[in-house]
């Protein structure tokens, strides 16, 4: 790569005003530090990942919604984690993180193991057992 | 307390972090040169392992590796610390900025609060620096950064104790011992020996090989898991060829600049010679992401793109073999 073709397209970092550095070759054929605002066709692979996040976002709410899920795990996926992540965080083993998906077992958990699983997900306990189509994180 | 610390901007966080430390230490060590001491470069393929649900492909070795063997081939004497209370943690980080000594942490991307949303995943590999301590604040050099940024006492001990795969459990490190005089010629050639070593390695999900093991897939997993699984494994194979850190084509061109500086201090023309070839190859990587990217851009995605891919990648990994098959003759 030359100096002069180090990518510039606005890129997710470029919005923070962050620029990343390359290796480039100058004119003279030496080795230099260029910054750059971005490449697309990053961009578009990043698009790609986070679009697929978006669409188990989108189907874990609507299970939630029609009382097939609990609002644990419309949560996990919104802080793009899985069960055993998720089970480190609380605290929590992962076979009672699943269980606790269900709705009906949810709605019995006590304040304390609750307490647990808000503070993963850096929210209150009111927050998470309230309904999560009012929530607009 | 505030050390006067010079932040440098780098491409990679490990090697950023070395540099900076080191010069701090006024020991002035290029990113590329602590890269290829420690020999950075590194292809892997991990099937099994699946990490946001595509198989794990690194262009790197295991974090942390390549300051290790950096500092055992220089003769530095590096202080790691591991803590489970985050209270003694921070009393130790504390103590060594009062000391003057700037600090070196692993972290957690996740809750990194100046990162953009996008490059927010559990990824527990990042390193930072961190120089000083105002007004309950942790002043931060994080070399993928421009600029330097601060983080709370308790943004600082989330990132430290993040978890799930490699938890940093606030692990720390700065230079203890720095030797009198080191013998940076045997460094360099041991570097690139373990380099070529590692890159022609008889095992299959190592090197170049794991790049072939990788292009014949490329061309299955059409028919076996479906167009759109493809592409989301093909999109993980661009990103940690391409994202923050790497200095673009998958760290080749950082290497491409060790060799051209490494061929000066060697005063060895067919290091020069090696550089400019790896530039080449790390035009075809980006060419190789080009490629991957279209697939999204046109939408179009016929088998015959994937065969192309597969064919792209099994030529890079041949160059690659002759490439560091010819590297070995040179050191």
């Amino acid at each position: 790569m030359k100096t002069n073709e180090v990518p510039q397209d606005e890129g997710s970092l470029a919005k923070k005003n962050v620029n990343e550095l390359c290796y480039a070759v100058d004119e003279r054929g030496r080795y230099t530090t260029v910054p750059s605002r971005g490449w697309e066709a990053k961009t578009l692979a990043l698009a790609e990942s986070l679009e697929l996040i978006e669409e188990r976002i989108a189907a874990t709410k609507e299970a939630v919604m029609a009382g097939q899920l609990s609002p644990i795990a419309y949560y996990m996926e919104l802080h793009r984690m899985d069960i055993a992540l998720l089970a480190s965080y609380a605290g929590i083993h992962r076979w009672f993180v699943k269980r606790h998906f269900n709705p009906k077992r949810f709605g019995k958990l006590k304040e304390k193991t609750l307490r647990k699983y808000a503070g993963a997900f850096g929210i209150t306990v009111e927050q998470l057992t309230s309904p999560i189509w009012q929530d607009n994180e | 307390m505030n050390i006067a610390f010079e932040h440098r901007q780098s491409a990679h966080c490990e090697n950023g972090v070395i540099s900076n430390l080191l010069n701090h230490r006024g020991v002035s060590l290029s990113e590329p040169m602590a890269f290829g001491i420690g020999s950075g470069l590194f292809f892997v393929y991990l099937p099994f392992l699946k990490v946001n649900f595509a198989p794990g492909f690194s262009y790197r070795p295991m974090p942390g590796q390549i300051f290790r063997r950096l500092a055992k081939r220089l003769g530095i004497r590096v202080k790691h610390q591991r803590f489970s209370s985050p209270e003694k943690a921070r009393a130790i980080l504390d103590e060594k900025l009062r000391q003057g000594i700037p600090v070196g942490l692993q972290v957690g991307v996740y809750h990194l609060t100046y990162f953009p949303d996008e490059y927010r995943f559990h990824f527990n590999a990042h390193n930072l620096v961190v120089y000083g301590k105002e007004d309950g604040e942790y002043l931060i050099s994080d070399p993928v950064m421009d600029y330097t940024t601060r983080l709370t006492e308790q943004e600082l001990e989330r990132v430290r104790f993040a978890k799930g795969a490699l938890p940093p459990k606030g692990h720390l490190y700065y230079l203890e011992r720095l030797p009198e005089r080191y013998d940076l010629e045997k460094a360099i050639r041991k570097g690139i020996r373990q380099t070529c070593n590692d890159m022609l390695a008889p095992v299959p999900i190592v090197g170049v090989r794991a790049m072939k093991w990788v292009a014949r897939n490329i061309r299955k997993w059409p028919a076996s898991i479906g167009i759109k699984k493809t592409n989301h494994y093909l999109g993980q194979l661009v990103r940690m060829q391409e994202e923050i850190g790497t200095g673009g084509g998958g760290f080749r061109f950082i290497y491409a600049a060790f060799l051209q500086e490494a061929g000066k201090v060697l005063d060895n023309p067919a290091l020069i010679q090696r550089s400019e070839e790896m530039t080449a190859i790390g035009d075809a990587w980006r060419d190789f992401a080009l490629d991957i990217s279209r697939i999204y851009k046109n939408r179009k995605s016929g088998p015959d793109v994937y065969d192309k891919l597969s064919a792209q990648l099994l030529d890079l990994a041949d160059r690659e073999r002759r490439f560091f098959a010819q590297l070995k003759k040179d050191i």
